[in-house]
């Protein structure tokens, strides 16, 4: 860094955080300026929120330095980080919906006169803060509750600002605002600059970082790959930085044009809470993979086609019939097989033996139709076809690896001889033998005349496995590719720097 | 290089199992050796069988007890449940024996019906089992109370009383057998055929990750409101054995739905679902009674009944939960 810069207020040096044996961050460098705003950007799992989080006082790094206003710093826990004048604002807020805004911006340290709560010192010392940072509209004495979103952010910002904070974190702070509030905000953060506050930004949404941000850095599993003036740089090598690398690993052939078959399942302006407008075809046979940021709608989908959360509107054909996906059960009796991302939450029933987490959906939709034994057998020879190793049919699940979980959460999904398989990151958190044998036996399942759909935020898999790939941002879709497209393209279509192509 | 790979030997230490059975036997094992060192008589076939049939009662509630809470849930209000079906039994049949039968029915009915109000309440209308069930077990009380002025009026036939309080007699080896610990055996049989099926296996992957259970196309509300079906069949049972021991009082199912938690749990059943036995919940209630029978050859106080209880609930699931929280 270039020494004309004012002393730095943060300064991370050779920062490094292991999970479990997992590398989450290694020797991570960087510095924020009083009055800076710096902007930390990067895919899904490169490490930002870690960062963060180790910044924040959340988690204490394995190795490296946490320098905060020219000393070092060990904090011990979130408070600790707050005292010494770090805040963070998350995505997901911390208020409290049924206080007022004094009471949630004083929370846990209210001006006390005689012992008790000063009312009426709490209003007037939020309205001032309130007034300080240009938010003059919004009253101290208002629910919480009753606020809208960027409101309520407001509301976060002044709370770690009555703790007197000298840097903020903000992770995400527009993923949940409307295209009006972000103006807002981009206010808001330039009188927050202008008091000399740090601000450290997380974002995927690149245009926010350049309107923004003074520097940027770009983070790619768990390293740093660069920091960059914002104005010596484009969006387009931003992108390069981010996903830069070597497609290395192997991966299985890719359906051929004959091997596709019909439109199995066919999405025509369907939506929900969550979406809107999707139009999508899945033929049989061919492998679709879905991309996007975590949160644009990629998982909704899978749930509303399981219906998990069906579509409320638009239109649903499965083999040409119009079909209505109301419930898992519905969706499961079409045909249909969902494989969650969340694999210890939605996916196992981790105190059950192997055998019975295989059975449980044969048991629960197919009961009446299959003989107990004949299915028990089934079950057994599936569970060997797709190689869950040193385990018992009696064993507790939980004390198997990701990857055999995962094998046994597809073994039950196998047993229904489902049609349409939605996979949702079927191979997060797993180790590479049983990546590597996962994506074989998805392609398998393809060439023998399913529709899958594959949700993944691991780039090289998504271009590796998939025929054709659907690219979603904020609910929709932005774009399709097809085989054979670039990491750069998929990343441009999911934050969004290229306009999506006209239908 | 060549490394020659030893191989694992087929021998195989019995592991404990969390939610195996094993540990309550012991227990079992214990309480019996201490009983036999106090009171050897009790051991003989005549009062071990009568101890059984006095036994069935908490035993079967033990094992309603355990369908709710292996998937997930409480049922509190089984005990104000036997009450209730005590003094409607001793009502409606009012010594006519003739009407033995019908009442019968009529509690099989009335208690599944109360369990699937429970059931109902708990899974559609989003209310904690806690909440649903303790409402449940006031307002049996207090509908009881209105229904019969204060004092239970009629009286059970002789037909109706005889399961509770007649045996066979005569039987070799065993002498008199009491036909409530045929009821016991008979129901203990289907409940555990019950959870080696399909319904059981699924009751318990309810128990122990509904989101899963549900993203795999179980019900899990018909499911759970099953499981308090059970509950509610099982207090009714237990009900006609009760009161045809001990006869009709507003006191006959006091503290029952206790006895039954502190039973399940003691047997390694999880609170919260999801792993366990109905085999163990069984034993655990054949315990706490045969704990009971032994305070009182050691001449300890009844009145430290619940005290005990209690001390048994909370070191269960102490233990329980440190272990668990351990691996």
């Amino acid at each position: 860094m270039s020494d004309s810069r004012p002393v730095p207020l943060l300064t991370l040096r050779g920062i490094g955080k292991s999970f479990l044996g997992v590398r989450v961050l290694d020797g991570v460098d960087l510095d924020v300026a009083p009055g800076e705003v710096h902007a930390v950007v990067g895919e899904n799992g490169a490490g930002k929120s870690t960062l963060m989080k180790i910044v924040s006082g959340g988690y204490a790094p394995d190795g490296g330095t946490v320098e905060f206003a020219g000393a070092t710093r060990t904090f011990r826990g979130p408070r600790d980080a707050q005292r010494a004048g770090i805040g963070i604002i998350h995505q997901e807020f911390n208020l409290l919906p049924e206080r007022t805004v004094a009471e949630n911006v004083y929370l846990g340290h209210e001006p006390v006169r005689r012992g008790l709560v000063d009312r009426r010192e709490m209003l007037d010392r939020t309205t001032r803060l309130l007034a300080s940072i240009g938010e003059t509209t919004l009253p101290a004495d208002a629910r919480v509750g009753q606020l809208g979103v960027a409101q309520q952010q407001v509301v976060e910002i002044a709370k770690a600002l009555a703790l007197d904070a000298r840097l903020l974190i903000m992770d995400e702070p527009t993923a949940a605002l409307a295209d009006h509030e972000v103006e807002l905000l981009y206010g808001l953060v330039r009188r927050l600059q202008e008091r000399g506050i740090g601000l450290l930004y997380v974002s995927h949404r690149l245009a926010e970082v350049f309107d923004l941000s003074g520097r940027i850095t770009v983070l790619k599993d768990g390293r740093r790959v660069t920091t960059v003036d914002t104005a010596d740089t484009t969006a387009d090598e931003l992108v390069r930085h981010m996903v830069g690398r070597e497609l290395s690993s192997y991966y299985p052939d890719r359906a051929a044009p004959e091997d596709r078959g019909p439109v199995r399942l066919n999405l025509r302006d369907a939506g929900n809470r969550k979406l809107r407008d999707v139009n999508l075809q899945l033929r049989a046979g061919e492998v679709l993979g879905i991309g996007g940021l975590q949160g644009s709608g990629r998982s909704a989908l899978a749930r509303a086609i399981f219906g998990v959360s069906p579509f409320t509107t638009g239109d649903v054909t499965l083999d040409d019939r119009p079909v209505r996906l109301r419930s898992p059960r519905t969706a499961m009796r079409a045909g249909i097989a969902y494989v969650t991302e969340d694999r210890k939450g939605e996916g196992i029933v981790p105190r059950q033996s192997v055998l019975d987490n295989a059975l449980l959906a044969s048991r629960a939709v197919f009961a009446a139709r299959s003989g107990r034994a004949a299915r028990t057998v089934r079950v057994r020879e599936l569970l060997a076809a797709v190689e869950v190793r040193g385990a018992g049919d009696d064993q507790e699940i939980r004390f198997l690896s990701g990857g055999n979980q995962q094998k046994v959460v597809l073994a039950r999904w196998l047993a229904l001889n489902p049609r349409i398989l939605l996979f949702d990151e079927p191979t997060r958190g797993i180790d590479v033998g049983a990546k590597s044998a996962i994506h074989d036996l998805v392609r398998r399942l393809a060439r023998d005349g399913a529709a899958v759909l594959m949700i993944s935020s691991d780039l090289p898999e998504l271009l590796g496995m998939s025929d054709r790939i659907v690219v979603m941002r904020d609910g929709h879709v932005a774009g399709e590719l097809p085989a054979g497209a670039t990491e750069e393209e998929v990343v441009a279509l999911a934050v969004g720097t290229v306009r999506e192509p006209v239908q | 290089m060549q490394t020659v790979q030893p191989r694992s030997l087929p021998l195989r230490l019995p592991r404990v199992r969390p939610g195996g059975v094993l540990p309550i036997l012991v227990i079992l094992a214990v309480l019996l050796v201490l009983v036999g060192i106090r009171q050897p008589d009790f051991l003989a076939p005549p009062s071990l069988m009568s101890f059984l049939g006095r036994s069935a009662p908490i035993i079967l509630l033990a094992a309603g007890q355990y369908f709710v809470i292996v998937s997930g849930e409480f049922d509190l209000s089984v005990g104000s449940l036997v009450t209730a079906q005590v003094v409607v039994a001793a009502r409606l049949i009012d010594s006519d024996p003739a009407r033995t039968w019908p009442v019968v029915l009529l509690l099989l009915a009335f208690g599944a019906l109360v369990g699937l109000v429970n059931g109902l309440i708990t899974t559609r209308l989003r209310v904690p089992s806690f909440i649903t069930t303790l409402g449940m077990f006031l307002i049996l009380v207090g509908a009881v109370y209105l229904w019969s002025d204060g004092a239970p009026k009629g009286g059970l036939s002789e037909e109706f009383r005889r399961f509770g309080r007649r045996a066979f007699e005569d039987v070799p080896l065993l002498g008199r057998v009491p036909y409530a610990l045929l009821v016991l055996v008979v129901l203990a049989v289907a409940a555990v055929l019950l959870m080696r099926s399909d319904f059981g296996r699924t009751l318990v992957a309810v128990g122990d990750n509904p989101r899963t259970a549900e993203l795999s196309g179980v019900r899990v509300w018909r499911t759970r409101t099953f499981a308090f079906i059970l509950s509610g069949l099982a207090a009714a049972v237990a009900a006609i054995l009760l009161g045809g021991y001990s006869g009709v009082s507003f006191q006959a199912g006091a503290g029952l739905e206790f006895g039954a938690i502190t039973a399940v749990v003691l047997g390694g059943v999880a609170l919260g679902g999801g792993r366990g036995a109905v085999v163990g919940a069984m034993l655990g209630a054949l315990t706490l009674e045969l704990l009971f029978a032994l305070m009182n050859f050691y001449g300890v106080s009844g009145a430290l009944r619940s005290t005990v209880q209690g001390g048994i609930i909370l070191l269960a699931v102490a233990v329980s939960a440190t272990r668990s929280s351990s691996r």
